[in-house]
């Protein structure tokens, strides 16, 4: 009972700041709409009792991810006038792809059977005594370990790609030398000078 | 009566009843660390420091608190209303939530949770909304130049302390803050707890800690010499009391934090004493003391100096420990692998 009403709760509040995502006018505040819709999928999972995916998702999407894009929106001036004017001409393809998500839902939700035990499924599966954490770890780290090694590798390739494509070296850019600003004392960037009335120093 | 109790609305009142207290806990030590960082930081710098509010001072942090609240609530012209309210009550609500997995003794838990610790680290990222909200939010460009920094500068010694907290973890075998007090359980007292085996760690977790939470001499979002205050520039009454509020919460979570994972929480550090909150307590305020000392005593960094250190000398060498420590765990020595008492 308790869990059906939060579970509505935070379900309500995804779709609603999800709706809000699309719809504020301002750039900003539909990241932050979207920061909101993140937090409350993370409550979704605590109440299916995966809380350490609930915890990951904030930590990687609303922690990192998003604080990306909101840097990002307010650093860019994006002009809305021309993205607007632009949306005429994808609008049949995107609701194209709207009907399909919705003819699937429809089939889902009319002609779907699904089995007695589906809702039991549900839950998160867990064996005696072992927490979450632990038996996510067995399986990432212990039976599948390689799986997810590669994963790592293609990640990392993809980084490194991405570095090589956009870095470019430029000239006359000033940068500071750390080396030598550490080795730097006061016997060789400072001298007593003794300074003759009328002359000055040349 | 115990019915009552075990009904969903008694439990709700228990646990509203401890939330109540754990909050009261953290104010009133606010409002004597706020007192104590002044009062030392004035000592090193041969002052007073506040003296005339009560005896010694002590009120003095009362005394701010009425002529902060009774202040006028001044919105910038073309600041963003909403956000601009928003952003300080982020700040100071995160900051109090983290505390909820704080344990002070054994079972003096609001709630021992399993992810405890991954809970308190996604607190603390959220906590960077605050800032580049209110800097964004208040339509100036000195706040907005100190929300930038403070968001480069946080996500970058959030991913150091993370690998930091890895090692502990490693060697503990939980998440659940709880355990990881247990583990550090010795017949030694204060050698057995990890900031010997983890010592390089427990440094490294001290800096990027004063880092994460823009205190001197890292607090280059404020630079009150750059940037007059950075983020917090156009914010004046309760709302720059929520901002200031909410820094001090989580100066003192990490004193918490640093006391729990490295320093054995509420263990007695002399085997034979009885262990308790009040060595929780101790561990804290001696923490906050080191803080108190750094900002009185250490000069500003540069920006470029300060990313430097965060991701060419503090990322590599907690990364490097992550690895480290783990193969020590994998050998199986007492030291660094303690799952049978802790997890």
């Amino acid at each position: 009972m308790l869990f059906t009403l939060i579970f509505y709760f935070f379900s309500l509040l995804a779709i609603g700041s999800g709706l809000m995502v699309v719809f504020s006018r301002n750039p900003v505040h539909a990241v932050l709409w979207l920061i909101l819709a993140f937090l409350s999928a993370a409550g979704l999972f605590v109440i299916q009792g995966a809380e350490f995916i609930a915890m990951l998702l904030i930590i990687v999407y609303v922690g990192a991810v998003a604080v990306l894009f909101l840097f990002v929106v307010m650093m860019l001036d994006v002009d809305f006038a021309t993205l607007k004017a632009g949306m005429a001409r994808y609008i049949p393809l995107g609701l194209l792809i709207g009907v399909v998500f919705l003819l699937i839902l429809g089939i889902e939700l009319s002609d779907w059977n699904s089995s007695e035990i589906a809702p039991d499924l549900r839950q998160v599966i867990q064996p005696a005594d072992i927490q979450n954490t632990e038996a996510l770890g067995n399986v990432i780290y212990t039976e599948y370990v390689f799986l997810f090694q590669i994963a790592g590798l293609i990640l990392l390739v993809a980084m490194i790609g991405a570095i090589v494509l956009t870095h470019r070296k430029r000239e006359g850019v000033k940068k500071q030398d750390v080396v030598s600003q550490m080795y730097r004392d006061s016997a060789k960037s400072v001298s007593l000078e003794d300074v003759p009335s009328g002359k000055g120093l040349s | 009566m115990l019915e009552f109790w075990d009904s969903y609305l008694g439990t709700f009142i228990i646990i509203i009843a401890q939330c109540i207290a754990v909050t009261a806990f953290v104010m009133i030590s606010l409002i004597f660390l706020v007192y104590a960082d002044r009062k030392i930081w004035a000592a090193v710098q041969l002052r007073r420091g506040p003296n005339v509010v009560g005896p010694f001072g002590l009120l003095q942090s009362f005394a701010d608190f009425l002529k902060y609240v009774f202040k006028e609530v001044v919105i910038p012209a073309g600041a963003d209303r909403s956000v601009f309210i928003i952003a300080p009550l982020i700040s100071f609500v995160l900051a109090i939530m983290a505390w909820a997995v704080i344990p002070f003794s054994e079972n003096w838990v609001l709630a021992n949770i399993n992810v405890g610790i991954l809970y308190v680290f996604a607190i603390s990222s959220l906590e960077v909304y605050g800032v580049i909200m209110g800097g964004w939010a208040s339509n100036s460009k000195y706040a907005f130049l100190g929300s930038l920094r403070s968001a480069a500068q946080m996500i970058s010694y959030e991913v150091s302390i993370g690998f930091i907290i890895i090692g502990i973890l490693v060697s503990t075998g939980s998440l659940n803050l709880t355990a990881i007090v247990m583990a550090q359980d010795g017949n030694y007292g204060f050698f057995s707890w990890y900031w010997l085996p983890h010592l390089p760690m427990a440094l490294l977790f001290f800096v990027s800690a004063l880092a994460e939470t823009n205190r001197p001499p890292f607090d280059l979002p404020e630079a009150e010499s750059e940037l007059v205050a950075g983020y917090q520039v156009e914010y004046s009454s309760t709302l720059f009391l929520l901002f200031m509020v909410g820094e001090y919460a989580t100066i003192f979570l990490m004193c918490a934090l640093m006391s729990i994972l490295f320093f054995g929480g509420w263990l007695s550090p002399i085997p034979g004493l009885p262990d308790g909150a009040l060595w929780m307590v101790g561990k804290m305020a001696f923490f906050f003391f080191l803080f108190a000392m750094v900002k009185a005593i250490v000069p500003r960094y540069r920006y470029d100096q300060l990313m430097r250190l965060g991701w060419k000398v503090i990322l590599p060498v907690s990364l490097g420990w992550v690895a480290v420590s783990g193969f020590f765990a994998h050998l199986g020595w007492d030291a660094y692998a303690r799952f049978a008492i802790g997890g």
